[in-house]
């Protein structure tokens, strides 16, 4: 019983690290509806920052978590206007293709400079043993940063007047504009959120697992899950659609083999899109 | 241009009646198209073979391999509009199938090759039924899971060897005169599916079913309105573009002598033929083809020369990003722009 | 960086010495410069440069009164077989190679034996272990290492030393080396009475596994065997320290041999590994180096002691040079003969080759240690602890 509790418990402590990162995903589909294929490159770009910034200064890794936010902000404007800003309001597969060319070229300038070995960051805290089932100190540590700043983005979407702009950008981009709205900048600034938080997800996931280059690709594939039972576009869904299948996998595993979890992950994914499109939570949408 | 080509559908619905099969037959075989395809299959066929070069072959069989994946993607993204993201699902199942009944049940690798084809057009049908009724991204993610899933599924399945695969023995090739014999007869077959599949983009993009698939990729509301039974053709071209990939991958991976679930449910390779298709220029015929060699020679290069093979990744991500960007028609929306009179030739 | 700057370097040797050469003999293979398994295939890479330039800074191979200058050809195989049988094609048939080394990993190597076998070349097999390989009547296909059966046979052999009646989770990387060794394994465990605990498999991208070890935890085992290969068992053997799991004995396939395993710390302290070679083994060769003499060399060169896939990449190319220098010729036909006859001892220990056609190429001489990371005087070491006859300390249990 207590196996299964633990269990759980491991499962939402990391399963609020994935919401985070889905966050990103989903805030940029919901207001510019595009699906950004470098999500997985970005959340990688996070680890990378963390380390270096670790392994050149010694500090500890959750210092990093504000610099790692205000770059990873400046790089999503940047590629923004560089490569998604002529595709917005274009059919889906050019948005789609623009952010995919740029997820190859971050992995393939990743892999040149720092090859496809593991990398690791440092980090220990005290976790707590209860009858031999260990929480480490990094998970329960990751798991409160990644609903601070779900929180954060929350309010700040919802009360402040650039957050306000976003939102009604998302819901209707021409009476927006009408109204005085500057979209472009108002989009490059969501786009700018979107990749700081899927970097901030990285720099998380950095202290909890090691990584290598490639490693985006399956938290990707993770965040699209999340983001679909969440609801697209619908960044307090993201936290909970993440949470939720903390609980599901957790649930899962000490009853069937590990190797059968993507299984039924992917099954409830597309389960979930055709039965619920707008998502399990889509009832909290802010 | 939703009007034209939905006037153009209500058209033909009234106006043209049906022609016997024969008949259009012949009115197809009078155009030079078709007759391009077939000579330019014999050549791709024949070249390598005559010259002896077995290197040539390699790379053209990967290329024949591309340009099916290519264009019969083409039939869901450039006509119908739907964002197959998943595609290479068909691939790996139909080299599942086709590997499986090949060594295990001894069955000649044309049967099982056909045999997969057809078991994996009849799962996309009732796949479809599903995914297809979700537009744009939700359809695009969908398909994401049911190869992810498909994937997941494979490697727990122990008679097809779980995670291991199947390894096939060089006696597998025995059937077929010896391995290198064999390999000469796969390479045959592929190159025989890519121009079937070249002729099936054709006959469909000249068809009315064509005209009302293009229609939904235009507006599938209007569309329907206009009275193309939309979820039907909708399946059938999910289900359609689905056999010859399977073909495809039967063939490729007895060819290759091991079929394992990571190569054969490969993402990137799924996302790497959106590529090609998008280099050569969607909604035609001729444009995958060119997508795919140009890609295959592209990447071919890039990964032998000793300069640019660890920069490969970045060089053909920035490609594309500039095709997207600045020639989203491809190849071939750019050589129709430039001279319009070739339409009447390349389709 | 470096490492391309080191290659150009290395391209740019190779391009300039046949000029002095009398005679080039061109072996050809693709190695993992990119992709999930280029941490262990670069190693093995490292090994067979240095063989060739010992060789040829020797004067190369000498067969029939000529003497031949190794030159290597070698492509990027992306740690993916799409591309290997293209890739090997055109080895033999453009670059004309003449001998063939296996890319590494076992899923690459069976799709290159389908082009090797065809076109009859001789394929020295460094680095794919799993054993359906060999049984499906190749002829050429030669393989240096202890196949997957064999793998942890040491280890259980330790472990009932220690603990007979342990009880053992396994938890395995899902992919067909990895599952050979431990479905092999198991079956092994259950003969010798062990008891059975736990078995899982997870994917080979896992980079979490709290569910698994929650599991263990659950399953009140002993002693864990398994793991796969270097990203997942470092990351394992991490996980598992962090989560106090509570074992006595953790041994790990492929990860635990490399140097930068050291860099966890004391999550590496006790893991032990499978080792088809360790630098502190004695073994006496019949010809070239002896082990301390290889070891030295190559850290000297790379600045890294050798894991045992550099010394099997050396130990590859040696055996292939003992082959050709046997026959007199580099006719892949007659190398082969003399493959099939040979029962040497190298600075990798024994080698031979099954010749029953059922499992023809598959090893069967060479033996597999033990070895465990061990603190010593504060600092992190690999010590070898199993067999007892080649023990370089006492296991720690």
């Amino acid at each position: 019983m207590i196996g299964i509790l633990a269990s759980v418990i491991d499962g939402v402590l990391v399963g609020a690290v994935y919401g985070l990162a889905a966050m990103g995903l989903t805030l940029i589909w919901g207001v510019m509806n595009v699906i950004n294929l470098s999500h997985g490159a970005i959340i990688v770009l996070g680890m990378f920052v963390v380390y270096f910034l670790t392994s050149a200064t010694g500090a500890s890794a959750y210092l990093g978590v504000p610099l790692v936010l205000a770059l990873g902000f400046a790089a999503g404007v940047v590629i923004y206007w560089i490569s998604v800003n002529r595709v917005i309001g274009q059919p889906i597969l050019m948005s789609l293709l623009a952010t995919f060319s740029l997820n190859m070229v971050i992995i393939g300038l990743g892999t040149a400079a720092w090859t496809t070995s593991p990398y690791n960051v440092p980090v220990s805290l005290p976790g707590i043993s209860v009858r031999g089932y260990t929480f480490t100190g990094t998970h329960i540590m990751a798991a409160l940063i990644a609903v601070v700043i779900a929180a954060a983005l929350y309010l700040f979407l919802r009360y402040t007047r650039p957050g306000k702009a976003i939102r009604a950008v998302a819901s209707n981009r021409d009476a927006a504009e009408l109204n005085g709205i500057p979209t472009r900048q108002v989009l490059s600034m969501a786009f700018g959120l979107g990749v700081a938080l899927a970097c901030v997800s990285g720099a998380l996931i950095a202290t909890l697992f090691p990584f290598t280059v490639l490693s985006g690709g399956s938290y990707q594939l993770k965040s699209f899950v999340v983001t679909v039972l969440g609801g697209l576009g619908n960044p307090a869904g993201a936290l909970m659609g993440g949470i939720a299948l903390g609980v599901v996998e957790g649930l899962a595993t000490p009853f069937t083999p590990v190797s059968w979890t993507p299984i039924i992950e992917f099954g409830l994914f597309v389960i979930t899109l055709i039965a619920f499109p707008r998502g399990i939570f889509a009832f909290s949408r802010a | 241009m939703n009007e034209s080509v939905s006037q153009a559908v209500a058209k033909a619905a009234a106006a043209r009646p049906r022609h016997a099969f024969g008949e259009e037959l012949l009115r197809q075989a009078r155009r030079p198209f078709p007759w391009l395809v077939v000579a330019f299959t014999l050549v791709c066929g024949l070249v390598p073979y005559l010259a002896d070069d077995v290197g040539l072959r390699e790379s053209l069989l990967l290329a024949a391999v591309y340009v099916t994946l290519a264009s019969n993607l083409n039939l869901m993204i450039g006509f119908a509009g739907y964002v197959n993201f998943g595609n290479i699902v068909f691939f790996g199942l139909g080299g599942y199938i086709g590997v499986y009944l090949a060594t295990a049940w001894h069955v000649n690798l044309v049967l099982a090759s056909l045999a997969a084809g057809i078991l994996v057009g009849f799962l996309a049908y009732l796949f479809g039924l599903g995914i297809l009724r979700l537009r744009g991204a939700f359809f695009a993610l969908a398909t994401i899971g049911v190869n992810e899933a498909i994937r997941a599924f494979v490697t727990n399945f122990e008679p097809w060897g779980g995670a291991t695969g199947i390894y096939l023995s060089m006696d597998a090739y025995e059937p077929l005169g010896g391995p290198m014999n064999g390999l000469w007869i796969c390479y045959f077959l592929l190159v025989a599916v890519m121009g079937l599949s070249l002729l099936l983009g054709y006959a469909i993009k000249t068809s009315k079913f064509g005209l009302g698939l293009l229609a939904i990729g235009q507006n599938e509301d209007a569309a329907a309105v206009l009275g193309v039974p939309t979820p039907r053709y909708k399946a059938i071209i999910y289900s359609v573009s689905g056999f010859f990939p399977a073909v495809a991958g039967s063939l490729y991976f007895f060819k290759s002598g091991i079929i394992e679930p990571t190569s054969a449910f490969d993402l990137t390779a799924s996302i790497e033929s959106i590529v090609m298709l998008m280099l050569g220029g969607a909604q035609t015929v001729t444009g995958p083809v060119i997508g795919a060699f140009l890609y295959e020679e592209l990447r071919g290069y890039l990964l032998v020369s000793q300069t640019f093979s660890h920069f490969q990744l970045v060089l053909a991500g920035a490609l594309l990003l500039i095709i997207v960007l600045f020639v989203p028609g491809g190849f071939m929306g750019w050589l129709h722009g430039r001279l319009p009179r070739l339409r009447r030739w390349l389709e | 960086m470096k490492r391309i700057l080191c290659l150009f370097a290395i391209g740019a040797l190779a391009g300039a010495a046949p000029a002095f050469a009398q005679e080039t003999l061109t072996i050809g293979f693709t190695a993992s410069q990119t992709g999930k398994l280029n941490n262990d295939s670069t190693a093995q890479l490292r090994g067979f440069e240095l063989w060739r330039d010992d060789v040829n800074a020797a004067g190369g191979i000498k067969a029939g009164g000529k003497s031949y200058k190794i030159k290597f050809v070698s492509y990027d195989d992306e740690s993916q077989g799409t591309r290997v049988q293209q890739l090997y094609t055109r080895l033999i048939t453009q670059d004309k190679a003449q001998f063939l080394f296996s890319p590494y990993s076992s899923g690459l190597v069976a799709t290159a034996a389908i082009i090797s076998e065809q076109y009859g070349k001789v394929m020295l097999c460094i680095g794919g272990a799993e054993e359906k390989t060999y049984k499906l009547g190749n002829k050429y296909l030669f393989q240096l290492y202890t196949g997957a059966g064999q793998y942890l046979a040491g280890a259980l052999d330790l472990l009932k030393q220690k603990n007979p009646k342990a009880k053992i989770a396994f938890v395995y990387e899902d992919d067909p080396f990895s599952k050979a060794v431990a479905q092999a394994t198991r079956e092994l465990a259950k003969q010798d009475g062990f008891t059975v605990a736990l078995e899982e498999s997870y994917s080979s991208g896992t980079t979490d596994f709290g569910p698994i070890i929650n599991k263990v935890v659950s399953s009140g085992a002993d002693a864990l065997l398994g793991g796969g290969h270097y990203a997942d068992g470092s990351t394992l053997a991490r996980q598992l320290h962090d989560q106090k799991a509570g074992l006595k004995w953790v041994t790990l396939l492929v990860a635990p041999d490399s140097p930068n395993f050291a860099t966890l710390g004391d999550a590496a302290v006790g893991v032990s590994v499978p080792s088809q070679w360790e630098p502190q083994v004695t073994y006496k060769p019949d010809f070239g180096p002896t082990p301390a003499e290889f070891t030295k060399h190559f850290t000297e060169r790379f600045k890294i002691a050798p894991g045992y896939h550099a010394a099997g990449g050396y130990a590859g190319g040696l055996v292939l040079q003992h082959a050709i220098e046997k026959a007199g010729s580099i006719d892949p036909q007659k190398v082969a003969e003399e493959l099939n006859k040979m029962n040497v001892t190298t600075l990798f220990g024994q080698t031979k080759f099954a010749t029953d056609p059922k499992e023809h190429g598959l090893q069967i001489a060479h033996k597999m240690v033990v070895a465990q990371w061990q603190r010593k005087d504060g600092k992190l070491v690999k010590e070898v602890v199993w067999p007892n006859e080649a023990k370089t300390a006492d296991a720690l249990y």
